[in-house]
This record gives structure tokens, C-alpha cells and sequence, in this order.
């Protein structure tokens, strides 16, 4: 049960819950719909203060129309002219009066009725009141909610009467939770009662639970107070426990953003030992070939959005793979055996790339969306867990699993292999070094571009993107062990969990600091890292 | 005429590119004979900072096309000289050099960066130059050879943290900023307001990360828990150019909306939220002193011009944007003011001078080198733009040295006649008391 109650400024939400249910009860009594033309005024003069008050004067007017011209007040459909000044709503067929539905027959030039945190707040606060008895079991449920967030005393009576009738079991646990927190604040309660709503409360074991608990009032009874502090400890303990596997989620997660961002370096660098510093630039053509191919879909086939991201890893693949082979071709295979020249001359072909695709796209953060599966979250305990993590998690997974099964199971993984181990011999064995040379190097390209599709759902698409996974990347490949996907894969979680287990205590800035310090010393310990290469082959 | 002349001289061996300069001077012949004024550009085209930096380079070039339209400068033609300082600091100051020592510019727009603006610091005050430093900043600083056109900390941050307390009934803080200077004083002075305003120490929550930083899942969790404390919380985000983006994404990610827990940002306009969906962050505000939603004519009729220039009618602006234009216009007139382009005359010309602002005002620039201006306060729509729900009834003078902090509550600086000081102690009455 989702329940993020939080505290709010009480007052407006209490007076516009009352009133929102005054008014959904006031027709079933017989009540006759009244004149809203002054509320109607009050929400013309563009004024938040008037917009207010004209909520809660909507609402207990009782007119049919209040809740059809609340809901278009939060979708921003509520407009309004200034001579004369009036309200509309604005609909697919144009601008319709609010009270009679009709439409306007020369539509002056409106514009929104504007909205602000406090009048979103208070929207959200009536609508809930509004639904719930609504037919809609999820309406009742999110309506449920935002009653127990606005904690209103007023809204008890509908609450109460709502619960009595109420036969889906997640609506009727957020409706004993939103009751709980209310009565747990409210005044002249009885001790017995109220340590009742504690239990309930406290029986919920979330942060929200704890927020709700932490607000028994100063005057609360000893043994009222009592059951809230042992409540509290309950759920403190419960949520440390958590917050250990949250946090090796986090580090998985972003150890798996490390091995995306690592692991076409593994090849470069690891199996062919080229110091490749555009290696994070290949990770920015891969984010901006996403950028291209959604702009595209946009523009031509918005229906194929989603799938934007699956159309964009073959194309991210061979596109920077293409420019790999190039960048093999013209410049490092007159350089195999000089790493510093191959450093510098990286370095500058990544400076060259950042300024081309700067003065292509210019210089300032392109748009990339998440496709509707890779956004929101859900909760596995009191973990909340993030689609769009979870899915870069497997993603990166599969592409370990890729690399590895190309290195292992192809002819041109073979004979990368042979190669890297002993060139020569593999030469007289004719195979065509060069050519796989080549292959290879675009081979690990290929994949930062795709780390690159990846990576635009996280992080800014700018010429800068690849500077900030560099310095990673050598870091991961050298720690797990140059020439080891495996190491790469074990070093990449293992920094990452490190890093996200530091974090809470140490902060971001000193956390990094000691993960550094760390890996430094153990590097010491061990200068090949995790997974070491045995045998003569690397010495060569 | 005298300059063309003197150019076509230097590649008179290259008898084409003169005859070219020679037919082009003869095409574009005034009557009588032309001098220019250089103005310099001193703003990063390339590396990190090019994102931010580059469009005030083009609002420069712009305010000069403008200018030269208008009849130029005391009868003088302005020609931009343009160099590319690559967000690289050192570089800054030696790039600074060559625009005042070899091409003897008049005046300089540029820095975005208080590193940068301290790079070139020595630079200016060695060759006497005139610098035009368009960004908001942390304060502490007020020099001869400087005019801050940007917001000091008063100017921003603290009419922010007021409209948090009056209309979202703010009790608890969470300070996030990147970890340099700017986050670091400004949050300084932020702490320091926050607990004279009678905020307990366990209610403020300061955090900095790392430059780019952009893995925020545990920094977001930290604040959705010190939001759960049963008081109304807000983020004042001080984080500096592409962190944002992750950051506001996770925000976004772990559900955490403007109606729970808004975030207030320094840092974050309409340039940076052109590169993100801002459907999850309608609501989260910005403290500016312009925003592009301003709705008066005078923004408007910038905002078409600009848009016509830079030949992108989708293009937006910003507020460092706005303080070039200030900082160019009030150059310009305290330039005809003193009837020369002399820094020493300008820099004495430029108190006081007083030009109309893009949001429907005036501003001035004070003794101390400061600009006067109006705090907006802004929420984020759902098209990247501003919906403005506050804005200040007067205009703020510029606190250079804040009276928040220990170090700086004695010093003022004034740079007119018998004063001339930019960190006087009032309390030792000497000046360059900087600290005690």
C-alpha cells in the first residue's frame, strides 16, 4: 500500500475536503444547485488567494458543475478572459461555459487559470474528498490517499461512511490507515482509541507511518505517547533493514551503469591494451544517436516511441562501431606499442569528437525521454526500486552476456583472442591480424554506444557525457584486471556497491575519496587486479 | 577607415585579400572616416562550460549588431573580438591578456565561473581593463576593474528561502549543492539566515556532491527520508549545471513531487530545462531575476529580436542573458556619458548610470559596483518556461559582503571619490580590512 502522507498546511485543505463533501452530499439531500457566478468571478482576477477561496466556495456552493470545473482547473483547462472578465472551459471543441456547457459563440482571448503548489494541494485535497465513494475502486484507493495526506478532521463522517460500504481490501487498508491518522491527531479522543490508530499506523512500518507517528500531539496521555515511541522504534528497526538492501540495490545499479560504461573498454584496453581516452566520446555518440533516432520517430512515426530505444541500439551499435574501425584504421594501428602516443592521440581525436557533435547539435543538453516502460517505480518491501534502473541492470547484463559469448563461442572472437595472446603466431596461422584488428576495436566501440543508448535515460545528453565515465571506466578495467571480462564485471559491482555503502556515511565527495584511496592501496597489493592473466602471454 | 586601411596594409603582399579588403571598404564607405571600438568576449566556446557560456557570447554579438544598427558608439562603429577561453581557468587569464594587451578591447563581457572570474582578477587590475561579469555568484567580492551585472546572495537566494516560509510553510531545509565555492558561501550564508530566523540546527540538512555528479538514488532517498520528519521540507539546490539534470530525473523517478517536497533552484533556467521532460517537475522553482515568461513589452520586443538574430524561433533566454544586455547597455552609456572609452573615465562614468531591465524596470549600478535589481520567483510549467508566482515590489540593492557571515558583516565597499575601496571595515575604519 502506497501511502505517502506527509504533513501539510492543514488549513485550506480542511476547509476545501468539508466543503468538497458538503457538496457531494448537499444533491443527494434534495439540495437545489445554486448560483456559482461569484466563486466563477473569484477565479478571473488570476489571483492565487481568490483562486482559493473560489475552491472552497465552489465546492460548497453544491452546483453539479464544481467538480467538472475543479478537475479542469488542475489540467490546466480552466481559462479565463480579461474583458469581460469570466472563466471557461476550454475543450476539444473550444471554450464552453462552465455552468451551462454551452459553448461560447465569439471566444475572446483567454488564458489559463493559473495554479501554484498551494492550489495544487488544495485541488488534490477536494478531488479526493470528491471520489470517494466514486464507482472507480482505483479513484477510491487514490482518493483514500490523498485524504490521509491532507489529515483532515473534517473529512472523518465520509471517511467513516465510506469504509462501512467499502468491499476491495487494498481501498479498505488505505482507508483504515488514512482514518488512523486522523484520529491519532484529533482532539478528545480516547486514550484506548488512539492507541488503537497507532497500531494501525505503526502496523504499516513505512516512513509514512513514521512521519504520522512522530506528530502525536504534546498532550497525548503517558501511555498514548508510549505506544508511539514503541511504534516508532518498531518501524526505525524495520527501516534500517531495508535501507542495508536499498542500498546494495543502488550499488548494484550503479555498478551496472559502471560496467555499461567500462566494459567496450575492456576490449580496447583490456584485450587489445590500447589507452583509449575516446572511449567516453563513443559513449556520447551512442546517447546521440538515441537523441537522432527519437527526433526522427517524433517527427515521423510517433506511435513507434517506445520501441525508440530497440531501434537505437543497432543503429548506436554500428554506427560508433563504424567510427571505431575508422578511428583504428587512420590513426592507432600506426601506433600499436606506443602508449603514450596512442594517449595523446586519443585524447585529441575525443576533443575533436566533443567539438564536432558541438557544433553539430550545439552546445547545450539535447532531450532524450523514457519511453513509458522505463519510467515510475514500485516497491518490493519498503524498497523502492526504479524501472528504469532495473531495466539498465538487465540490459547491462545481457550485453555481458553478449560480449561474452562472441569472445567465446564466434570464428571472430576465436581469432580476437588468438591475436591479442600472440600476434605473430596467430599471423602465420593466417589470420588476417590487421583485419581483426580493426574488428576488434570497433567490436568494443560498438559496445560503448551502446552503454551510450543506455546511459541518455540517466544522464545529460551533452559533448560532455563521456568526460564524466573515464576516468570510471579505466578505473573498473583496471581494478577487476586488464584483459577479463570478468573482472571487469565483479570490479564494476564491486565499486559500485562499495561506493553506494560509503555514501550514507561519508557523504558523496569523501565517499569517492575513499574509494579512491582504497583502490589505489589494493592496486598496490595486487598490480593486476582482481582477475589476473597467468601465463607468458601478457608479458609480451 | 583608418583600421581597413591599416589591415589591408599588413596582407599587402597578398594582392587579392587586398584588393578584397580595399572593394569591401569601398562598398561600405561612410562619408567621413571610420574608427570601430573593440569590445572582447571572454566566454568559454568549447568544453564544459561552452553549454552555459556560449549563448552569452552570442547575446554579446547580439547587443553589438544592435548597437552598430543604432549608430554604434560616440559616432564609432563596435567589431566583437571573440576568443575561446575552453573552460580552461588559466587559460582564462591569458586569453584575458591578449584581448587587453594585443587588441586593446575597450571592455570585456565575459566568465561565467567564480574560478575563472578569479583567474583573470590580476590580469584586469595589472592592465587597468574593464570587465562585465553577467552570472550570479557568491558574493564576497567587489573590485575596481569589475561590474557585477549577476545576483549576489540577497538578490537570490534569501528572497527564495522568505517565499518558502511564507506561502509553503517551510520548517525544514535540505542545503544541496555541488561542491565549490558558490554552493559552499552561499549555503554559509543560507544557514547562517535560516537559524537567525529561529531554525534549529537538526531542522537544516547541507549535502555537496562531486562536479557532474550523477548517480542521486541515495541522495534523493537521504531527502525523502528528512522530508518524512513530520514538517514541511524543501531543497534549496545550489547543484551547478549538468548535475541537475540526473538529479531532477531520480526526483522524478522516486516520486517525490513539487506538492510534497519543492525544490527551490540558483542554478537551474530556461537553457539548462531545455534539455528535460519537465512533466514530472512542474511545480519545483527557480529564484531568478528574469525569467522569459516576464510579461511585459519590452521582453517581448527582446525577445522577437533576439529570436530573429540568432535566426531559431524556438530559442529561449535566460537570466545571465538578461545581465549581458544590462551590463552592455550600461557600458554604452556611460561610455557616451564620459565621452571617451578610457577605463579610467567609464569605470567612473558607470555609478550611478541607470538602464531599463527586461522585466519592466530600471536598473542601477551601485558604488559598489553592483547592480540594484528584482527578485522573481518561479515555478516550473509543464513547456519549460516559468510560471512567475512571485516578484519582489521594489528592486533589491546588492549585498557584496553579507552581513550573515562573520568575516564580511563590517566591510563595505564603495568605489566613489573619497571612499574608493571595495572592502572597507567599518568597525576599523580602514580599508582592505577583509576579515577582521
Amino acid at each position: 500500500m502506497i501511502l505517502n502522507a506527509r504533513l501539510r498546511s492543514r488549513g485550506c485543505a480542511l476547509l476545501l475536503a468539508l466543503t468538497a463533501i458538503c457538496a457531494l452530499l448537499l444533491p443527494l439531500g434534495g439540495a437545489r444547485a445554486q448560483d456559482i457566478s461569484a466563486p466563477l468571478a473569484q477565479l478571473a482576477t488570476d489571483n492565487y488567494n481568490d483562486t482559493e477561496a473560489a475552491l472552497g466556495a465552489l465546492a460548497l456552493s453544491g452546483s453539479p458543475a464544481a467538480a467538472g470545473i475543479v478537475a479542469a482547473l488542475a489540467d490546466g483547462k480552466l481559462v479565463f478572459s480579461t474583458s469581460p472578465r469570466q472563466v471557461f472551459l476550454k475543450t476539444d471543441a473550444g471554450l464552453v461555459d462552465p455552468v451551462t456547457q454551452q459553448a461560447v459563440a465569439s471566444p475572446p482571448p483567454v488564458k489559463p487559470v493559473r495554479v501554484n503548489n498551494r492550489i495544487r494541494r488544495a485541488v488534490e485535497a477536494a478531488m479526493g474528498a470528491l471520489s470517494l465513494v466514486s464507482p472507480d475502486p482505483a479513484k477510491r484507493l487514490d482518493a483514500a490517499v490523498a485524504v490521509a495526506r491532507s489529515r483532515d478532521e473534517a473529512a472523518l463522517p465520509a471517511l467513516e461512511a465510506a469504509l462501512a460500504k467499502e468491499t476491495d481490501a487494498r481501498v479498505k487498508s488505505a482507508l483504515t490507515l488514512a482514518r488512523a491518522s486522523i484520529v491519532m491527531g484529533k482532539a478528545g479522543i480516547s486514550d484506548a482509541e488512539r492507541i488503537a490508530a497507532i497500531q494501525t499506523v505503526g502496523a504499516e512500518g513505512n516512513q509514512d507511518a513514521l512521519a504520522i507517528l512522530r506528530s502525536v500531539p504534546a498532550d497525548a496521555s503517558p501511555a498514548v505517547k508510549e505506544a508511539a515511541a514503541g511504534a516508532i522504534a518498531g518501524i526505525e528497526r524495520n527501516l534500517a533493514m531495508w535501507g542495508i538492501a536499498q542500498n546494495v540495490w543502488y550499488g548494484l545499479s550503479l555498478g551496472s551503469v559502471l560496467l555499461l560504461a567500462a566494459i567496450g573498454l575492456a576490449i580496447t584496453f583490456g584485450v587489445m591494451g590500447v589507452i583509449n581516452m575516446a572511449h567516453g566520446e563513443m559513449v556520447m555518440l551512442g546517447a546521440y544517436t538515441t537523441f537522432v533516432v527519437q527526433e526522427v520517430i517524433r517527427t515521423s512515426w510517433p506511435g513507434l516511441f517506445d520501441a525508440s530505444l530497440l531501434i537505437a541500439i543497432p543503429l548506436a551499435f554500428l554506427f560508433t562501431g563504424l567510427i571505431g574501425v575508422l578511428i583504428e584504421r587512420t590513426v592507432i594501428r600506426f601506433l600499436y606499442g606506443r602508449a603514450l602516443e596512442t594517449l595523446l592521440a586519443t585524447w585529441g581525436i575525443s576533443l575533436i569528437l566533443q567539438q564536432a557533435i558541438r557544433t553539430i547539435f550545439g552546445p547545450t543538453n539535447r532531450e532524450v525521454g523514457a519511453p513509458s516502460w522505463m519510467s515510475g517505480s514500485f516497491d518490493i518491501g519498503l524498497m523502492s526500486i526504479t524501472y528504469g534502473r532495473l531495466w539498465i541492470i538487465i540490459f547491462a547484463t545481457l550485453v555481458f552476456a553478449a560480449l561474452l559469448a562472441v569472445l567465446r563461442l564466434t570464428r571472430i572472437g576465436l581469432e580476437m583472442r588468438a591475436v591479442t595472446q600472440n600476434r605473430r603466431m596467430a599471423a602465420s596461422m593466417g589470420i588476417r591480424t590487421n583485419w581483426v584488428d580493426a574488428m576488434t576495436f570497433g567490436l568494443g566501440s560498438g559496445i560503448a554506444g551502446i552503454a551510450g543508448v543506455a546511459l541518455s535515460q540517466i544522464d545529460n545528453v551533452s559533448p560532455n557525457l563521456g568526460q564524466s565515465y573515464i576516468i570510471d571506466s579505466f578505473l573498473v578495467v583496471v581494478f577487476g584486471g586488464v584483459g577479463n571480462l570478468w573482472g571487469t564485471l565483479v570490479g564494476a559491482m564491486s565499486l559500485g556497491v562499495a561506493n553506494k555503502l560509503l555514501e550514507p556515511y561519508a557523504g558523496a565527495v569523501l565517499g569517492k575519496i575513499a574509494l579512491l584511496v582504497i583502490v589505489i592501496l589494493f592496486i598496490q597489493k595486487r598490480p593486476r587486479g582482481l582477475f589476473a592473466l597467468k601465463g607468458r602471454a601478457i608479458e609480451a | 577607415m583608418l583600421n581597413l586601411f591599416s589591415h589591408a596594409g599588413r596582407v599587402a603582399g597578398r594582392a587579392v585579400v587586398g584588393a578584397a579588403a580595399l572593394a569591401l571598404a569601398g562598398a561600405a564607405v561612410p562619408a567621413q572616416a571610420q574608427e570601430t571600438i573593440k569590445v572582447g568576449v571572454l566566454h568559454s566556446l568549447s568544453g564544459t562550460m561552452a553549454i552555459s557560456e556560449t549563448t552569452l557570447k552570442d547575446t554579446v554579438l547580439f547587443m553589438i549588431d544592435q548597437q552598430n544598427a543604432a549608430g554604434g558608439v560616440l559616432g564609432k562603429k563596435l567589431t566583437p573580438v571573440v576568443v575561446d577561453p575552453a573552460s580552461n581557468w588559466p587559460l582564462f587569464a591569458e586569453k584575458a591578456r591578449e584581448l587587453l594587451a594585443k587588441e586593446k578591447v575597450a571592455v570585456v563581457f565575459g566568465c561565467w565561473t567564480s574560478v575563472s572570474r578569479k583567474s583573470v582578477l590580476p590580469v584586469f587590475k595589472e592592465l587597468n581593463g574593464l570587465l562585465f561579469y553577467p552570472v550570479q555568484y557568491e558574493g564576497e567580492e567587489s573590485e575596481r576593474n569589475v561590474f557585477y551585472t549577476g545576483a549576489a546572495p540577497n538578490q537570490q537566494a534569501i528572497p527564495a528561502v522568505d517565499y518558502l516560509m511564507a506561502n509553503e510553510g517551510v520548517k525544514r531545509w535540505v542545503l544541496a549543492g555541488t561542491d565549490y565555492v558558490y554552493p559552499r558561501t552561499t549555503n554559509k550564508i543560507l544557514e547562517a539566515y535560516l537559524k537567525a530566523k529561529g531554525v534549529p540546527a537538526e531542522d537544516i540538512m547541507i549535502n555537496y556532491t562531486p562536479f557532474g555528479h550523477s548517480d542521486w538514488q541515495t541522495i534523493v532517498a537521504d531527502i525523502k527520508k528528512f522530508g518524512s520528519a513530520g514538517k514541511k521540507t524543501a531543497v534549496v539546490s545550489t547543484i551547478n549545471g549538468d548535475a541537475n539534470v540526473p538529479f531532477y530525473k531520480e526526483l522524478g523517478n522516486q516520486g517525490i513531487k513539487a506538492t510534497d517536497i519543492p525544490v527551490v533552484a540558483f542554478s537551474v533556467g530556461e537553457e539548462e530545462l531545455a534539455g528535460i521532460d519537465t512533466k514530472p517537475l512542474v511545480g519545483h522553482l527557480a529564484a531568478w531575476n528574469y525569467f522569459q515568461s516576464v510579461d511585459v513589452p519590452e521582453n517581448a520586443e527582446f525577445i522577437k529580436k533576439w529570436r530573429a538574430f540568432i535566426k531559431n524561433d524556438k530559442r529561449v533566454t535566460n537570466d545571465p542573458m538578461e545581465a549581458t544586455v544590462i551590463g552592455f547597455n550600461m557600458w554604452v552609456e556611460a561610455v557616451e556619458k564620459a565621452g571617451t572609452t578610457d577605463p579610467d573615465a567609464v569605470i567612473d562614468a558607470l555609478i550611478g548610470v541607470s538602464v531599463p531591465n527586461l522585466s519592466g524596470g530600471y536598473s542601477t549600478m551601485m558604488p559598489n559596483h553592483h547592480i540594484t535589481k528584482p527578485v522573481l520567483i518561479g515555478e516550473i510549467k509543464d513547456d519549460g518556461q516559468f510560471d512567475i508566482v512571485e516578484q519582489t515590489p521594489g528592486l533589491i540593492v546588492a549585498q557584496e559582503w553579507s552581513p550573515y557571515l562573520e568575516g564580511s558583516k563590517d566591510l563595505i565597499a564603495d568605489w566613489r571619490s573619497p571612499l574608493k575601496c571595495g572592502n572597507f571595515n567599518v568597525k576599523t575604519g580602514k580599508c582592505g580590512g577583509a576579515g577582521n
